[in-house]
């Protein structure tokens, strides 16, 4: 910025020579001097107009360059950043989706199992009992033993089953190592896209100093938060632990519930 | 009993879904937003509502002042199952008459206990 600042300064002492200098030739009467010296004043002011412009629209180009933000360049031989980016988001949702569905299946293939082995090992153990108290007959036994068997046999295999499920759904957790790898690389360019971003900010307020333009900020600010309406929904809070508007846990949601009179 | 439950994402229906049944819920029905579920509980006779805050299309807080502005819904019992945690959405949900809210993510346990107070104060 020490360059833009001594540029600042030639304009200023520019700006405060030719006016003494102005004042000076109105109090002789020399109007010719006078309205030449304001077309100087002018040229001034819009030199460094236009080489503030200018290099607004430099880092505009490179910026465009940088992220390959024209699909249209003929010598772009990449896409985008920006649509590489969405598509690397794009493959952590399915990945993340598929993980969440192939778990679910395993759940829900694995859950009957276990309720149908517990359900025979419960009516197994009473009809056990029976015999232990000596309250069942030879006929009885036959069938229990044969049940025992085939309880033994089905506990066998759909344990080994149920263990292969178990292995299963510990892989489909590898979307975690993937999709943390993308994200990361994502995560990067948002913040070089975001510093880039601040630097064109920067620019264009130079801009503006030449210009003088002046914005108002409250009004910029009102207009944000009529932006921002809760109904539309936020998503996740991050730092809810640190922020007194945000409910950190369902305890916190259940006291406030019940401040309300829930 | 059945239930409706209103998720723009899948993978939470399904999960949302497995939870009740082992609450011993199996007559369940799913929407992916608002716009969607709204006919279904207008023309299905549906117990209880669950659903999501963040959707697109309608959103679950438009649901429920919906639901609370039909005649013949107003008395559904709705428990909101979302990841909005601002205190002013949850004021707010409160006001447009929510009977429970629970944050995500969330357990089982929780889930549980938010459901069996609804009926409790719905039944008592």
């Amino acid at each position: 910025m020490e360059h833009n600042d001594s540029e600042q300064s030639d304009l200023e002492s520019t700006l405060k020579t030719n006016a003494r200098q102005l004042v000076d030739s109105l109090e002789k009467g020399d109007f010719g001097e006078a309205v030449e010296l304001i077309n100087e004043l002018n040229k001034a002011r819009d030199r460094g107009l236009y080489h503030e412009v200018g290099k607004l629209t430099r880092e505009l180009h490179n910026a465009i360059v940088n992220f390959q933000l024209d699909p249209h360049m003929p010598h772009a031989t990449e896409i985008s950043q920006i649509t590489d980016a969405t598509e690397r988001l794009g493959y952590v949702v399915t990945m993340t989706e598929n993980a969440a569905n192939r778990t679910m299946d395993l759940v829900e293939q694995s859950a009957p199992m276990v309720n149908d082995l517990g359900q025979e090992a419960q009516s197994l153990s009473a009809d056990w009992g029976c015999f232990m108290r000596r309250e069942m007959g030879a006929d009885g036994f036959r069938e229990l033993a044969k049940r025992i068997e085939l309880f033994l046999a089905r506990t066998e295999r759909d344990s080994s089953k149920l263990s292969g499920h178990l292995n299963d759904i510990l892989l489909a957790q590898d979307y975690q190592d993937l999709t943390g790898q993308v994200i990361k690389r994502v995560t990067q360019l948002v913040t070089e896209v975001e510093s880039n971003l601040l630097k064109l900010v920067l620019m264009a307020s130079q801009v503006d100093r030449f210009a003088g333009i002046e914005h108002d900020h409250n009004v910029l600010r009102a207009e944000q938060k009529q932006q921002k309406q809760p109904s539309h929904g936020e998503g996740p809070q991050i730092h809810a632990d640190k922020r007194d508007d945000v409910a950190s846990s369902q305890d916190d949601v259940d006291d406030l519930l019940s401040s309300l009179g829930f | 009993m059945k239930i409706l439950i209103v998720d723009d994402f899948s993978t939470m229906r399904r999960i949302i879904k497995n939870l009740l049944r082992d609450l011993g819920f199996t007559n369940t029905a799913e929407a992916d937003d608002g716009t969607t579920a709204l006919p279904m509980l207008q023309s299905g006779s549906f117990d209880f509502l669950v659903t999501d805050w963040n959707m697109p299309g309608m959103t679950g807080i438009d649901l429920l002042r919906a639901v609370r502005a039909d005649e013949r819904l107003k008395q559904l019992p709705v428990l909101m199952v979302t990841a909005e945690a601002k205190r002013d959405q949850i004021i707010e949900a409160a006001q447009a008459g929510v009977n429970g809210y629970v944050v995500k993510p969330f357990t089982a346990q929780v889930l549980k206990e938010k459901i069996e107070k609804i009926f409790e104060r719905v039944n008592g």
